[in-house]
Order: structure tokens, then C-alpha cells, then sequence
């Protein structure tokens, strides 16, 4: 265990020893500022009596944040360790693969988590601006944050995959990147599209984040979601340590 | 494991890649207290060899045994017991010295007050004490090499592991490194590469001489070395007349050739080869005293091992 928090306050730490780090934190913040500015204007045309929370999350700007800031966020986890060969040091320490894997997961978990501390802040000054207190529910927030950590551990998983198959931080941020946002696609309103045949609709709307994002920030824990994130990490992370693994393949 | 068990064990290593051998069946033992240089060019499984025994990399058939620890099957037992630097000694260039080792020490597994005592105990042997708040990236390469050794030491392994341990660095700096290798010889096993000649004869007790995969030559450095020098001639420069000093030496049970050959001025250059590998110097320093002949050099040729490299080389160079 102490191992693993050794490593996990490493990779941390590593974010705020480099510019990575503050460029990220920069690059959210910026975005947060604009969908501030999106969401006050909306506000203005027209009166809304939903939570504030659920106009969010259909700004671009959401998921601009979401689907850039991953695959920067991971890149580095495993490709900068192979480039500089420090993965060749850390992989002949007594250290298992998985608490390689878990700790490069939670660490850029973590720096995902700290990047979205902003929000707070734009929520707090959304409250002050429009004076109205109920749209800003405790719980709504809450579960809010919940959908946003869950799709953010899904896509650091499957950068940390992206970032383990290639020597590259570019090539592991483009293609966690592509296959961020196919995912992210392939739920993004199936059955308008008219694309997609249509046994397939139900399938890929279970896998539609924005249909996931609509509920949490309503205040709705749908266990099928939660499932569906913690179970396409898990997959994500699984397939990571294969790739770990197979160095000692023979 | 008792103490007798040699510190490695290797039996048939072989490492393919797609299209190459990198290591092809070798055999050899490392016994402890040793410290033992792997010599051989660029690409000659050097590095390979020690990735296989650090169990970084697995390999394609034969056996590997660490302090009796297979380093395929109990790889975590054999990382425990190894302290390993990798060819260009990878560090964390963004943390600070003291933390990077402290982190390090945490990883190989020694808990929170160990791992201090040990950080500020190698810190201290590797000359880092004044620079332990410094960012390793603002370090120069010869205190980046001395964080690497001191990251190798930090959990007191029972044999050090070293890839390439002076590349790159100013003879200043190369002179400190093999100093502290030399030092850490005295209480661990040491297996380090090169290819540089002059550093096994420096700093190792043996020698493994690697070509293509292959193991050329496994022997004490001091042997080896002797062993070459053996049919060394002789090169004397006197000033004499030249019939008089062939005659001198033609003769000698002890002497198989003798060359003369004119030099500047009155002086000749005189060159010996010996019989049975004697050494001729006193000789021909008592031939020309009892001539009264003047004498202003007189050396016996020494083989180094990079002649012992060449020489044993060039012929398989020529196979392929």
C-alpha cells in the first residue's frame, strides 16, 4: 500500500513539476470562463427552471473540457516513462505491475478531479450573479461531480491504455483522443442521426454520455450508468496491465 | 539462501528478436564479491544480458539465477536483491535529488524511517550531500551518474547491476564514477558494461568479452592481459654499428628474431622477439652496458586488452 501511495504522489506531483500541469489547470479554467459567460447569457433569454447544473453540461464547453484535457492529462503516464527509460528503473524495483497501472490511473484521476475545481467556482459566482439560491441544490452538485469523475476515470483509463502501447506522448494523446471522442460519439443522440441500423440504437444509447451527463445532473444516480463507467474502466485498466504485462511475454 | 550459492547463475541464455539474436546461449558464473565487467562492442548483447538479469526482459530459452533466485519465475525476489542502473541512467529530471532517492527507496520497498536513513547514508557516500535540493535536470552528467549509483545502492542490494556506467561523461567526471564503483566493489558483487577497454582493466577483478551474443573470452583481467603479452617484443634504440649489434643478439637461445633498423643519427632501432614469451629487457640492457653502447629507450610491448579485443575479433568479423 505505501508503495502505491509512493507512486501515486509521484505521478501527482509530477503534473506540478512540469508545465503539463498548469497548462491543463490553465486550459480548463479558460474553458470554464467561457461556458460561464454561455450559461449567463442563456440564463438571460431565457428563464430556466431547471438546475443550472443540467444547462452545463450542454454547453460545448463541458465537453470540450472533458475530451481534450484527458488525453493531455495521460499521455505522459506511461510513453514519457518509456521515452526517458525511468520505466525501465521503476519496472526493476519490487513493484507489481498492477500498482504501476492503479497508481498511474489514480494519480491522473486526481489531477483530472483537481482540474474541475474551477466549476465550483463558476457555480459560486453563476449564484451570485442571478441571486437564485434553489437553482444550486447541494445534492444536484453533488451527483453532478459524481457523473463528472465517472466519465473522467473512464476516459484516464483508456488514456493510461492509450499512453502504455506507444513510446510517443503525441501519438498516446491522438489516439486516446480519437478514441475519446468515437466513443463519446457513438452515444451522442443515435437515434437522430439516421445512420445507425436500428437494433443498434438501444445499445449505443446506453452507452450515450450525454444521456448519462442529463441524468446526474438532474440529481439522478442511475446504477445502469454507474455500472457502465465502472465497468468500462475496469475493462480499460485491465487491458493497460495486459500491456504492462506483456514484456515479460515471451 | 546460503551464502555459497554463486551470486548469478547463467545457463544458455539465448534472447531472440524478429530477424536478430541478441544473446545466443551463453553460459557463465558470478560468484560474490566480484566485480565483473561485460566488454564488447555496440550491439553485442551487453545490455540485453543485463536486462535478462535484472528480469526486465524475459528470455527466449535457457536459465538466469540471481542469489538462487530464477529471474523469470521469482522476479521479485531477484529486483529485491539487485541494484540496477540502465544504459544512460533514466532519472526523474523534474524532481530533487534527496526526493527522487527517498521515492526510490520507498519503491524498492524500505519503510518511511529506513528509507531516510539510507537516502542521507548514500548521499553522503556518493558525494551528493551538497547538492541534495537540487533538480536532478540542473545537476551536471557526472552528479546525475552519482544519483543513478546512489539510486542503486539505496536498499543495500546484494549485487549492484551497472549498464554503461561512464558514458558520456569528462575524464574528471569518468575518474570520480570508477572510483565509487571501485569503493562499492569492496562489499558488494558489481557486474558492469562497457566498451571501453581501459575501464574493466581498471576497475574489475574479471572480464566477460561479448561479440554478436557470444562469450569470446571469460578470465581474470590481470590473465588475460598477461596472457597476450606474452609473445610482447622488444624495442630497443642504441647507437651502435649495426653488424656488431646483430651479431650481439643473433645467437641468444633466448631470442627467435632479431630486427635492426636505421633512426636518426648514430641510432639504430633494435626489435626482439622473444622465445617462450621471456622478457628480454634486462638482457639487452646487460648486452649494451657491456658494449658501452649509448641506450636512450627500451620497452616491451604490453598488449592492452583493446589489442586482445582486436586480435580476438578480427577473425570473427571476418567469419561473417
Amino acid at each position: 500500500m505505501s508503495v502505491f501511495l509512493a507512486l501515486t504522489r509521484r505521478e501527482l506531483g509530477a503534473y506540478f513539476n512540469s508545465l503539463t500541469g498548469y497548462v491543463v489547470i490553465a486550459a480548463v479554467l479558460l474553458l470554464s470562463g467561457f461556458s460561464l459567460v454561455d450559461l449567463i447569457e442563456r440564463i438571460r433569454q431565457m428563464p430556466y427552471d431547471a438546475p443550472v447544473t443540467e444547462l452545463f453540461y450542454q454547453t460545448t464547453y463541458f465537453w470540450l473540457i472533458i475530451l481534450l484535457s484527458a488525453p493531455v492529462i495521460t499521455m505522459r503516464s506511461f510513453a514519457a516513462e518509456k521515452a526517458s527509460g525511468t520505466y525501465e528503473a521503476l519496472m526493476t524495483t519490487p513493484v507489481g505491475d498492477w500498482q504501476v497501472v492503479l497508481a498511474k490511473f489514480a494519480g491522473a484521476l486526481g489531477f483530472y478531479l483537481l482540474t474541475w475545481l474551477p466549476f465550483v467556482g463558476v457555480l459560486f459566482a453563476l449564484r451570485q450573479i442571478t441571486g437564485e439560491a434553489a437553482l444550486f441544490e447541494p445534492v444536484i452538485v453533488a451527483v453532478t461531480f459524481l457523473g463528472i469523475a465517472l466519465i473522467g476515470s473512464l476516459f484516464m483509463a483508456l488514456g493510461c491504455f492509450a499512453s502504455s502501447l506507444t513510446r510517443s506522448d503525441i501519438v498516446a494523446a491522438m489516439v486516446s483522443f480519437l478514441f475519446g471522442i468515437g466513443l463519446w460519439m457513438l452515444g451522442y443522440r443515435p437515434d437522430v442521426s439516421g445512420m445507425v441500423p436500428a437494433w443498434a440504437v438501444p445499445l449505443l444509447e446506453h452507452m450515450s454520455m450525454t444521456r448519462h451527463m442529463e441524468d446526474f445532473s438532474r440529481g439522478l444516480v442511475v446504477g445502469r450508468h454507474v455500472v457502465f463507467y465502472v465497468s468500462a474502466t475496469a475493462l480499460f485498466l485491465f487491458l493497460t496491465h495486459r500491456v504492462v504485462q506483456s514484456r515479460r511475454w515471451k | 539462501m546460503a551464502q555459497s550459492t554463486p551470486m548469478i547463475e547463467v545457463e544458455n541464455l539465448t534472447k531472440r528478436y524478429p530477424g536478430r539474436t541478441a544473446v545466443d546461449g551463453i553460459s557463465f558464473q558470478i560468484g560474490r564479491g566480484e566485480v565483473v565487467g561485460f566488454l564488447g562492442p555496440n550491439g553485442a548483447g551487453k545490455s540485453t544480458t543485463l536486462r535478462i538479469l535484472s528480469s526486465f526482459l524475459p528470455a527466449t530459452s535457457g536459465t538466469a539465477r540471481v542469489a538462487g533466485y530464477d529471474v523469470f519465475k521469482e522476479p521479485d525476489e531477484v529486483r529485491r536483491r539487485i541494484g540496477y542502473m540502465p544504459e544512460n541512467n533514466p532519472l526523474h529530471l523534474d524532481m530533487r535529488v534527496r526526493e527522487y532517492l527517498k521515492f526510490r527507496a520507498r519503491l524498492k520497498g524500505l519503510g518511511w524511517r529506513r528509507s531516510r536513513e539510507r537516502v542521507d547514508s548514500v548521499l553522503q557516500q556518493c558525494g551528493l550531500t551538497d547538492v541534495s535540493g537540487r533538480i536532478i535536470g540542473q545537476l551536471s552528467k557526472g552528479y546525475r551518474q552519482r544519483v543513478g549509483l546512489a539510486d542503486a545502492l539505496v536498499h543495500e542490494p546484494d549485487l549492484i547491476i551497472l549498464d554503461e556506467p561512464t558514458i558520456g561523461l569528462d575524464p574528471h567526471q569518468i575518474r570520480s564514477v570508477r572510483a565509487l564503483v571501485k569503493e562499492l566493489g569492496r562489499n558488494h558483487t558489481v557486474v558492469l558494461s562497457t566498451h571501453i577497454l581501459n575501464e574493466v582493466e581498471l576497475t574489475c577483478s574479471r572480464v566477460l568479452i561479448l561479440h554478436r551474443g557470444r562469450i569470446l573470452a571469460a578470465d581474470r583481467t590481470e590473465d588475460l592481459t598477461q596472457r597476450m603479452s606474452l609473445n610482447g617484443q622488444v624495442v630497443a634504440e642504441v647507437e651502435a654499428p649495426a653488424a656488431q649489434l646483430l651479431e650481439a643478439f643473433r645467437d641468444l637461445p633466448e631470442v627467435e628474431r632479431v630486427e635492426v633498423e636505421p633512426l636518426d643519427g648514430n641510432f639504430l632501432r633494435l626489435s626482439l622477439v622473444p622465445r617462450n614469451g621471456v622478457d628480454l629487457r634486462p638482457l639487452v640492457f646487460a648486452e649494451v652496458r657491456d658494449h658501452g653502447w649509448p641506450l636512450r629507450e627500451l620497452t616491451r610491448s604490453r598488449h592492452s586488452l583493446e589489442d586482445i579485443f582486436i586480435h580476438m575479433t578480427r577473425g570473427k568479423v571476418r567469419e561473417d
